[in-house]
């Protein structure tokens, strides 16, 4: 696992975890369907997840892969609440299109 | 620790209270078991413990925020009471749902640990975004819970990458560890950028300038009381974390650090006021008068070493000021109107009372003396001056000065406009009780400001 880790180099994964850390942040940017936006926050959350991986067998340790299972308990918890919201929003106006929401203003 | 888990219990025992048809009985239960809570922490305190291999590290700054985040949920419950009647069946949930999210506030200043902090986060956000939300029928209500949801969420990922970052470059979740190893040189570069990282996500969470964008639009569509929670608790949660972790994470502030802060805490204090002098919704107005106010309190990481009793004393101000005009904010809004200024004209003549209330709590937050809002302005700026940030604080004073300009608009409406409509909707007595108490707190702690600083 370490030789894998050492040909690879621990840079290597801090770059696709940043490449899909950004590729999460201009989803939820760009994006107006919701459910769109919820996935690209999950892969936000999925790409640190990753790295957390990387850098526990980097150093040896088992702290980061016990914090994943952490983050990924809180990231579940978070989807449930915001499509419970997300119901509430599409029984109110009928879209799921997040740009409609302009009610508040000023 | 105990706090932590006696307050999580008291969530349990609310639920369960609901299952065995005690639902008259709830508001008083947990307002008791708060009081009870409260006191036996502060009984059994006896200097800094760690717990659990350092997850949690009880102190005297964790102690004294904890206390206030326990006296403003009271506040915030006992008015809840009458609140939530109309929905008799949700009831339990929405006071389970405040202790809740009061245990994950706690968590937050006590941490030892990154899980905990992440953990005490996500726990008090998810919690807030179920309140934002919680009135399901009102399209204002959905879609403020909708935008704080996607806005907190894109910030607890950032911070989520921060820790992860720390981690890479450190080797450690545990605090302590870190700080000890952020003192020698030689870390990785990916060290300042995942503390970067965590800060700015924490100032999402305060929402200060320039990710100050989304609070106005959340409390005003959220639930009064939800917005009283969100402006008062989760503010003053957000901001002691910022500092805890600001003087753990960053020891010592180089020239550049220094500078950002100044100039984000100078843009918060202008923006927010400037902002609030055009607004009409009063909710609204509170929402950019508590993003100056979180200017304010961004000055205190300038002197990070010696500030934090001062810090406690401006966020107890700024706190109690904020439960005592949101109560009466609530109260107007009960008797069958709505939350523009103009709802509260001729409340002088109608109500003396709530209206000397707003009045008063109004002038803490503009730093007016006899009340907390100015001693606490007084006492930041003065170690804000010895700290050497003139220009700070000139901004501060004169962005105090501009602040007088909004609030007066909301005083003059109700002393000197006329109001010809009549309703006599009868409110409940809870919401004046929530007022004065809370403004009493506020002026006692303003003529004895040693009460609060002599704590930390």
């Amino acid at each position: 696992m370490n030789n894998i880790l050492n040909e690879i180099g621990i840079e290597n994964y801090i770059y696709l975890a940043v490449i899909l850390f950004s590729i999460g942040v201009f989803g939820v940017l760009y994006r107006r369907n919701a459910i769109i936006v919820f996935m690209s926050i999950e892969i936000m959350l999925n790409a640190v997840n990753l790295l957390f991986v990387a850098f526990s067998t980097y150093h040896q340790d088992a702290e980061g892969q016990v914090f994943v299972f952490f983050s990924m308990a809180v990231a579940a918890a978070e989807v449930a609440v915001g499509l419970a919201i997300l119901v509430s929003v599409f029984r109110n106006i009928g879209s799921i299109d997040i740009g409609k929401l302009k009610n508040l203003k000023g | 620790m105990d706090t932590l888990i006696a307050i999580a219990g008291l969530g349990i025992v609310v639920l369960l209270a609901e299952v065995i048809n005690l639902r008259k009985f709830i508001v008083p239960i947990t307002v008791a078991g708060l009081l009870a809570i409260l006191a036996y922490s502060w009984n059994n305190f006896n200097g800094t413990e760690s717990f659990y291999n350092n997850m949690i590290i009880v102190n005297k700054f964790s102690l004294a925020f904890s206390s206030l985040f326990i006296v403003l949920s009271i506040f915030l419950i006992a008015m809840g009471g009458d609140f939530y009647k109309e929905h008799p069946t949700k009831f339990s949930d929405y006071i389970s749902i405040k202790l809740f999210m009061l245990s994950g506030a706690v968590a937050m200043v006590s941490f030892g640990n990154m899980a905990m902090f992440f953990l005490g986060i996500e726990v008090l956000s998810i919690s807030l975004y179920i309140l934002a939300g919680s009135d399901r029928l009102n399209v204002l209500s959905n879609e403020s819970g909708m935008k704080y949801f996607l806005l907190g969420s894109f910030a607890s990922g950032i911070i989520l990458f921060g820790i992860c970052l720390v981690y890479g470059a450190t080797g450690y979740f545990d605090v302590p560890s870190i700080y000890g190893l952020s003192q020698g040189a030689g870390l990785p570069v990916w060290f300042p950028i995942g503390v970067t990282m965590i800060i700015i996500g924490m100032l999402f969470k305060i929402a200060a300038f320039p990710f100050h964008f989304w609070a106005p639009d959340v409390y005003e569509g959220a639930p009064s009381l939800v917005t009283a929670t969100m402006s008062t608790l989760a503010k003053v949660v957000a901001v002691a974390t910022l500092y805890k972790l600001a003087s753990n994470l960053m020891v010592e502030l180089d020239y550049k650090t220094q500078i950002l802060i100044v100039v984000i805490s100078i843009l918060t204090m202008t923006v927010g006021n400037f902002m609030a002098l055009k607004q009409h919704n009063v909710k609204r107005m509170l929402a950019f008068s508590g993003i100056s106010h979180a200017g304010f309190m961004l000055m205190a990481l300038l002197s990070i070493k010696t500030v934090a009793a001062n810090l406690f004393y401006y966020t107890a101000a700024y706190a109690l000021a904020g439960i005592a005009a949101f109560a009466v904010i609530i109260y107007v809004s009960r008797s069958g109107r709505d939350e523009n200024i103009s709802s509260f004209n001729g409340l002088g003549k109608k109500n003396p009372l709530m209206a000397a209330v707003l009045t008063a709590s109004l002038l803490s937050m503009a730093g007016i003396p006899v009340f907390a809002g100015f001693f606490a302005k007084f006492m930041l700026f003065s170690q804000t001056i010895a700290a050497g940030y003139l220009v700070v604080v000139i901004f501060g004073v004169v962005n105090s000065i501009v602040s007088i300009g909004y609030y007066f608009k909301l005083i003059l409406a109700m002393y000197t406009k006329e109001d010809n409509t009549t309703e006599n909707n009868k409110v409940s007595l809870i919401y004046s009780i929530v007022a004065v108490l809370a403004i009493v707190l506020n002026i006692i702690i303003g003529v004895h400001p040693n009460l609060l600083t002599s704590l930390l």
